[in-house]
Order: C-alpha cells, then structure tokens, then sequence
C-alpha cells in the first residue's frame, strides 16, 4: 500500500510524458512507403516549457499530432503519467488531460466563440470568465463573445480563439502546433506574453511546435526533429545558439541550392 | 378548451404555454378551438369554410397574431387558406405553426395556404415551425404554400423551421417585391428515416431598390431525401443573395438547384450552395476538448441549425 504522499512524489519522478520507439508511415499514391516518424522516443518531463523545431517535412506537427491521437501510429507506445495511452481516441486523451491547438483553426457556421470556450472548459462559463480567456489572447472580449467561430473572422483572430479553448481547458498538458503561423507582426509580440504568462501559471508542461526564435527564447527546453528522428536535444541555453549560428552560416546561395 | 396532446403540440410549434397575447386563431383537428381579435387585429372565418382572413389596421405596431394548427386525430386531410392583409405602417409578428400527432394507421395532411399582402413600410416577422410526433404507421403530411406582395418598403422577414417528425413536405414559397422592398428568409430543416422534404422559392424583384436575402440550412439523415430549389428573378435595379447550404449524413440525398435570372442590367444576384458531410476537422477539433464523436456531432448540426 502506497500512502498518498508517495503516489503524489511519484507524480513527479514519473514522466509527464514518454513516447517509446513511435513509427508513423503513410503510403504514398504510387505505392511508396515513407516514414514521417522514424523509430522516434522522447521524455516529457513535468513541469517543463519544451519547444520542438526542425525543418518543415521533418515530422513535428505529425508527431503533435500523434500526441493528441488525431493520427495512429504504425508503431510504438505513448505513456501519459505512465499509463499507456497508445490505444485511446482523442477525446480520451483529452479527458486525461491533453489539450491541442490546431496549426490551422477550424471554423464552425452557427457556434459563437461564447459556445466554444464554454464547450472547451467543460462548464458553464459566466461571460466574465469566457472575457477573461479572450482578454488573455489580446482580443477584446465585447466585440467577440457572441461572434460565430465562421469565415467572417480573420486568421489571426481564429488563432488566438484557438489558444484561448486551450488556456479555457486548463489540462496539464498543452500542445500547440506552429502558434506563430498566420499571425501578424502585432499580434505576435502580444503572443509572445501570452505563452510568457502561461508559462508561469501552469500546472504541467507545455510543448510548442515552432520555428520562432523568440518563442524558443522562452524554453526550458529546445527538441530539433528532422526526416521522422529527434536530433538534437537539451536546453535552451545549449541548444539555441547552435541554431542560430548554424541558420547565420548558410548563405543566400546556399538556400537557392537546398 | 384543447387536450393534452394539442397542448403539447401547440408549446412545440408555437412556443403556447398558455392562451397567447394578442390576436389568436387555434385550428384543432379541421375545428376552431379558439380565437381572440383585438381593435386592430381582426380574424374572420371565410364563408365558404376554407379559412380565415386577418386584416391588420393601418400603423399597428408591437402586436402579434398566432395562428397554430394541430392535428391530432389519424386520417385528417385538409386544405386552408388563411389571408393577411396588413395596412400600411404596421410592424407586427405573426406566429403560424402546425403540429401533427398521428398514433393511427391513416395519413394526416395539412395545406396550409397562406397569403400575406403588406402595405407600404410595414414590417411583418413571420415564424412558421412544423413538428410531427406519434408512432403509428399513418404518414404526417404538410404541404406549406406562401405567397407574399410587398408593397413599397415593405420588410418581410421570414424564419420557417422544420426539425422533427413530418414525413413529406413540399414547400412552396413565393414573393413579389415592389420598389425598396426588402425580404429575409431563414429556413431550418431537418430530415430523418425515410422523410422527404422538399423546398421551392420564387422571388420576384420587380421594384426598383428590391433586394432579397435568402439563407436556407439543412441536415438530412438516414436514407431521407431533400430537394432545394430556387428561383431569384431580377427584374429592376435589385440586389438578391441566396445560400443553401446542407450537412448530408447516413444514406441521405441532397440535391440543390438554385437559379438566378438576371432581367435588367441593374439587378445584382448572387448565389451560395455548399453540400457536404460533416467535416473531419470540425469533429477533431471538438473531440480534443473532450466531445465524444456523437456529442461533437450534435454540437455541429445544433450550432448549424441554430
């Protein structure tokens, strides 16, 4: 018999994450197997603010993906808080404790962003409440509540809907894939905040898909995955500096030739 | 006094608790079973039988008609004409509706025929909503027609919803508009099992600053069969805009033809249509806030019918 005291200590030497030897093919139209995700494993430790980048097709939205099991894996194991949750669809990864930001938002005829952030926190919300996440995003709650999640919103503005449904969860887990992506200038500094405060007020990790130094900057950790593998990995202190001067050492002509 | 059955019917298509405000005309199985007329409002029945007229007073404002029907005995077929004729200046809303039960084994039919005939810058709101129950084998029939003058700068704004029950319908629905004219509908349909529903519009813009906005949404489940089809006539310095679109599911048929006839160089028309099934990402992304698949589905056709 464990007290609660250990199953809680236990909490935090468990990964909050692991990921064992995960393959993903996909066969392409001439017959041609390919691998998207190659034999790959990764820790997610608690507690951490770990960014994943890498070169565009080399895996990592599949991999956010197979994390959140809107894909299947071809093979391999995903652990969350040590239990095995390879076999589970996404809405019983999501009741674990597994939210997602899609890289590109859907839209929804007739549902208000009102109903969405309600359906995301799984609750009745006050307005209030439902203001307080859109504030979070830098959108400005009056003029949005009542909106319809359809094409009249503008890309940015789905985008920041999306990261509030995730912040309205509140799961101790956090995906979110390519944030950055069709966000302007402007809202990208507001952005930026918004993963700073987030990170301070977790409970859990939070795992960024992105290619933004500055939201890079703000990692614990930095992951590289390229062709389906991870390589490299460690903090960001480390690994930062490394990916700048490798991105400042190819010339013009050299991303002409690539 | 109506029974049970009727009372449950009438709170479904016409949201009665009770008897309504205003002006009221209650049809119960092919019989009044109550009406109430105001001093501007007032309901006479025709006097072949075939109906009621309404005739609405010049500058009646913040007034409502309700004119439900319910059928709730097997084997009724019948045909109605109810007549507005509503003044200038007025701006009223005027609440129809029809609910069949039918436990028995013979089909029920309702027709209802309804003529509306707006003076100059009146603004009428009509609801229409039609529900069908009971389990017997006897189909439930209803066959709406809808024709509609709008005088000059009338508005017109129709919302006609049809989510439950009724086994076969072919709407018809046709509008003539006068200069500065405008007219709204929303349609909400929804079909299931082996129900056929199908929805005809004829919009003539024939005055000068006409203009027409016609949005119609629909689900058809299970092997159920929808036909949309529309006709927007430009025939003056207009503008028209209509969209159809459908969530097809199961085995059901959606087909949808919309028409636009451009008669003078000023009439600016513009068609919408989209027919599809749900889409994957719309039930991804509900399921990842903890929606089971059913639930994420209810919620997209909920918000879309909404």
């Amino acid at each position: 018999m464990i007290g609660n005291a250990c199953v809680y200590a236990l909490r935090f030497i468990v990964n909050m994450l692991e990921i064992k030897n995960l393959s993903f093919e996909v066969t392409a139209d001439n017959g041609d197997k390919k691998n998207i995700i190659n034999n790959l494993s990764l820790d997610i430790p608690d507690g951490k603010f770990i960014v994943i980048t890498g070169p565009n097709g080399g895996g990592k939205s599949t991999l956010a993906r197979l994390i959140m099991g809107i894909e299947s894996p071809t093979s391999g194991q995903i652990l969350y808080e040590g239990e095995d949750i390879t076999g589970y669809d996404i809405t019983q990864r999501a009741k674990k404790g597994i939210s997602f930001a899609f890289q590109q938002p859907v839209r929804f005829k007739g549902i208000t962003v009102y109903d969405l952030l309600k359906l995301a926190a799984g609750k009745e919300l006050t307005i209030n409440d439902a203001c307080d996440y859109l504030s979070e995003v830098g959108l400005c709650a009056r003029d949005y509540i009542k909106r319809e999640v359809n094409s009249s919103l503008s890309g940015g503005e789905v985008k920041r809907i999306e990261i509030a449904t995730v912040l309205a969860r509140g799961t101790r887990l956090a995906i979110f894939d390519e944030p950055e992506a069709g966000i302007d200038l402007w809202s990208f500094q507001s952005l930026i905040k918004v993963f700073e405060k987030m990170r301070k007020k977790v409970n859990g990790s939070i795992l960024i898909i992105s290619h933004q130094e500055r939201i890079m900057n703000i990692a614990d950790e930095i992951v590289v995955v390229a062709g389906g593998q991870i390589s490299k990995r460690g903090p960001k202190d480390e690994i930062l500096p490394e990916l700048l001067k490798a991105s400042a050492a190819v010339t013009a002509c050299d991303k002409l030739n690539s | 006094m109506v029974g049970q059955i009727e009372q449950h019917i009438l709170e479904e298509v016409a949201d009665l608790h009770k008897v309504p405000e205003g002006a009221y005309n209650i049809r119960a199985n092919s019989k009044l079973a109550g009406r109430n007329t105001t001093a501007n409002i007032d309901i006479i029945s025709k006097e072949d039988g075939s109906g009621i007229d309404i005739k609405i007073k010049d500058g009646t404002v913040n007034e409502s008609v309700h004119i439900p029907v319910v059928l709730s005995e097997s084997g009724i077929k019948e045909t109605v004409y109810n007549d507005f004729f509503v003044g200038e200046g007025c701006d009223i809303v005027i609440v129809a509706g029809c609910g069949i039960h039918n436990c028995g084994n013979q089909d029920s039919q309702h027709d209802g025929v309804h003529r509306f005939f707006i003076g100059k810058n009146s603004k009428v709101k009509y609801v229409e909503k039609h529900y069908g129950e009971g389990d017997g084998q006897g189909k439930r029939i209803l066959n709406p027609v809808t024709e509609v003058t709008l005088d000059e700068g009338a508005i017109m704004e129709m919302e006609m919803v049809q989510i439950k029950g009724v086994d076969s319908t072919v709407r018809t629905t046709k509008c003539d508009l006068s200069k500065d004219a405008s007219l709204v509908v929303r349609e909400r349909l929804m079909t299931h099992g082996d129900q056929k529903a199908t929805s005809e519009y004829e919009v003539k813009l024939n005055g000068d600053g006409s203009k027409v906005d016609l949005v119609s949404r629909s689900v058809a489940r299970d092997s159920s069969v929808q036909v949309f089809d529309s006709r927007i006539e430009g025939n003056a310095r207009c503008s028209g805009h209509s969209e159809c679109d459908a969530i097809i599911m199961d085995n059901a048929k959606v087909l949808a033809r919309p028409g636009l006839d451009a008669q003078n160089i000023d009439a600016s028309l513009i068609h919408e249509a989209a027919i599809g099934k749900i889409a994957g990402d719309q039930i991804d992304k509900l399921m990842t806030l903890g929606l089971s698949r059913e639930e994420a589905e209810e919620q997209i056709i909920k918000g879309f019918l909404k």
